[in-house]
């Protein structure tokens, strides 16, 4: 359970982490950056297990993994969105950052709402209005690839 | 059911015999690419997987395109990991400074990516290579190890929007107004997880540097992939583009959708009815013709970039700037896609026409595009660039401001110092 930041439509890599801080890879130093360019508060304020919710294609633009990576390590539990731009979409699944496709959840959640999520179902509650909202199965191959946890070991146990 | 042209080059990479829209497979890689940034990231999770060698040394490829040459310390130590895994698993698809250019730029170039080719790269604009008729698309660095460990990648089958172009573009009109005019329409997830299928009689009038522009901005509709069919020029570029290293045998394949193949949508297309097209701040898709553009002051134009860097956008360039100089207080900083690019321009005169315009003529560098380096933007300017990205912050200052447009307009701009279409100067 945590608590919810809310962003807009169209959140793109260059907000999550801004190309200036790609000369490292390390996630620690990555987190310190993570929404800086769209949310100069959201390091200060994030807690572990906290959620991000926004509108539709999330993570559009650059390959970049580094934004998976920061958000992950910034803590953020979950990231629910309507949509999420597909290479965000791969990049997140790959290094384990849980998302989750939801009009619904992304339309009523607001911003500090107390939300939990249950992966295997996804179902996602909203504790602060009472609701709940019922998020898209992951597709099984997807869902080979969380077993594994994550592609890494994916890849290693058929390498 | 008939196949599109990217269900085809995926069947073909999955042993299938027919592949359907929404379908898991798992598709053998031609070519697995990535640079400066998201290469170190690539090599740390190919290690963490257990891997040792390479799938095939040929068909990795590794370009320190972004922060180069080197801008800072921690960027000199990405390349340097990045170096020494090429020189370690004896890649020969790895490109230093001093003859790399920028990714993709350089790979059509030389003749690294071909027709029905399937293309991973740990860089968005991936998609570029969907020009020559292959299946490219970009994907993050854990994919891009298990692309090098493996030589394949799983991929969702893809539908498709189809794209009928006609007509002629006008004189001053080129691929990149014809894509930002596309963005505009469908807007930047209106082909999300689609392949963007380019085809119809006004091919013909699209130049390879044109449709390179094309396929390049098809990431910035959402689009997983954007592809061309291939005609006269494309297997003309092949040929010219022919790969000189004889280790790395390349063959060309060229497939053609199906004429029963179902596309969720179809989009006619009169190249002839397109204007110059301007993309305003901060999403690509906020598009407005030149003659909407209204007077908007400019501080910096850049043109370059794997959209734009091309022999074709270095012409167009200098015949603007021929003879004229860069508007008092604007900076102009132009840097071609590759060194061969780099010394064509200055063999035929065009870094002359640049420089004496007031231009800075850069080395081959991802650098301004992405806010690396080489023209990093202050609070409260504005930038025209012939880049692919206008998103906040992108080109430095989350209080800067970028309008995409051809290297025509951006030319314009520099010399009046504000956004003016070519056709008036």
């Amino acid at each position: 359970m945590g608590k919810v930041f809310k962003y807009g439509e169209n959140v793109d890599t260059d907000v999550i982490i801004p190309a200036r801080h790609l000369n490292t890879s390390d996630p620690a130093e990555l987190a310190k950056h993570c929404m800086e360019d769209i949310d100069a508060d959201f390091v200060s304020k994030v807690k572990a297990g906290d959620l991000i919710v926004a509108g539709r294609n999330f993570g559009c633009g650059s390959s970049r993994e580094h934004a998976p990576i920061a958000i992950k390590a910034a803590g953020v539990s979950c990231v629910i969105a309507p949509t999420f731009a597909r290479i965000f979409y791969r990049n997140s699944f790959n290094t384990g950052l849980p998302i989750l496709e939801c009009e619904e959840a992304a339309v009523r959640i607001a911003a500090g709402d107390e939300v939990e999520v249950n992966f295997k179902t996804g179902e996602i509650r909203n504790i602060t209005k009472g609701e709940a909202y019922q998020a898209e199965a992951f597709p099984e191959f997807i869902n080979r690839i969380i077993e594994n946890d994550g592609l890494v070991n994916y890849v290693k146990n058929n390498l | 059911m008939g196949m599109t042209m990217t269900q085809k080059i995926l069947a073909a990479h999955a042993g299938l015999k027919e592949v359907k829209a929404g379908q898991f497979i798992e598709a053998d890689l031609d070519i697995v690419l990535a640079n400066d940034i998201t290469g170190p990231v690539a090599i740390k999770e190919f290690q963490k997987m257990g891997a040792e060698r390479v799938f095939d040394k040929n068909k990795v490829v590794l370009v320190p395109d972004h922060f180069t040459p080197n801008k800072d310390i921690k960027a000199a130590e990405q390349c340097k990991m990045l170096r020494e895994f090429a020189v370690d698993q004896k890649i020969e698809n790895y490109f230093e400074v001093g003859e790399m250019g920028i990714e993709h730029a350089l790979l059509p170039e030389k003749g690294i990516v071909v027709a029905g080719d399937a293309v991973i790269g740990a860089d968005s604009h991936t998609c570029t290579y969907g020009a020559l008729g292959a299946f490219a698309t970009g994907i993050g660095s854990t994919d891009m190890a298990a692309g090098m460990a493996r030589g394949k990648a799983w991929f969702k089958v893809p539908s498709a929007i189809r794209f009928e172009l006609t007509g002629k573009p006008a004189k001053w009109v080129s691929g990149k107004d014809v894509i930002l005019h596309i963005i505009g329409m469908i807007g930047v997830d209106g082909a999300l997880y689609k392949s963007m299928e380019f085809m119809g009689p006004g091919l013909k009038n699209l130049s390879m540097d044109d449709r390179l522009a094309m396929a390049n901005m098809a990431i910035e509709a959402g689009a997983k992939n954007g592809i061309f069919l291939v005609d006269d020029k494309t297997k003309e570029y092949l040929r010219e583009h022919k790969n000189k290293n004889k280790a790395f045998k390349k063959k060309i394949k060229i497939y053609q959708p199906d004429k029963d193949a179902v596309y969720d949508e179809t989009y006619v297309i009169d190249l002839s009815k397109i204007r110059p097209t301007v993309a305003f701040p901060h999403l690509p898709e906020n598009t407005r013709t030149i003659d909407e553009v209204g007077d908007i002051r400019i501080d910096q134009v850049v043109i370059g970039s794997c959209t734009n860097g091309r022999m074709e956008d270095m012409k167009v360039a200098a015949k603007i700037l021929k003879g004229k100089k860069v508007a008092k207080n604007l900076r102009l900083i132009i840097f071609p896609g590759t060194q061969h690019i780099y010394l064509e321009c200055v063999k035929n005169g065009y870094a002359e026409i640049f420089v004496k315009a007031g231009a800075v003529f850069s080395t081959p560098t991802c650098g301004p595009c992405l806010g690396g380096h080489m023209g990093i933007l202050a609070a409260g300017e504005r930038a025209v660039a012939t880049t692919n990205r206008n998103f906040v912050g992108r080109m430095g200052h989350v209080e800067s401001e970028i309008y995409l447009a051809s290297p025509a307009v951006a030319a314009a701009t520099a010399v009046m110092g504000k956004i003016y279409n070519p056709e008036d100067l």
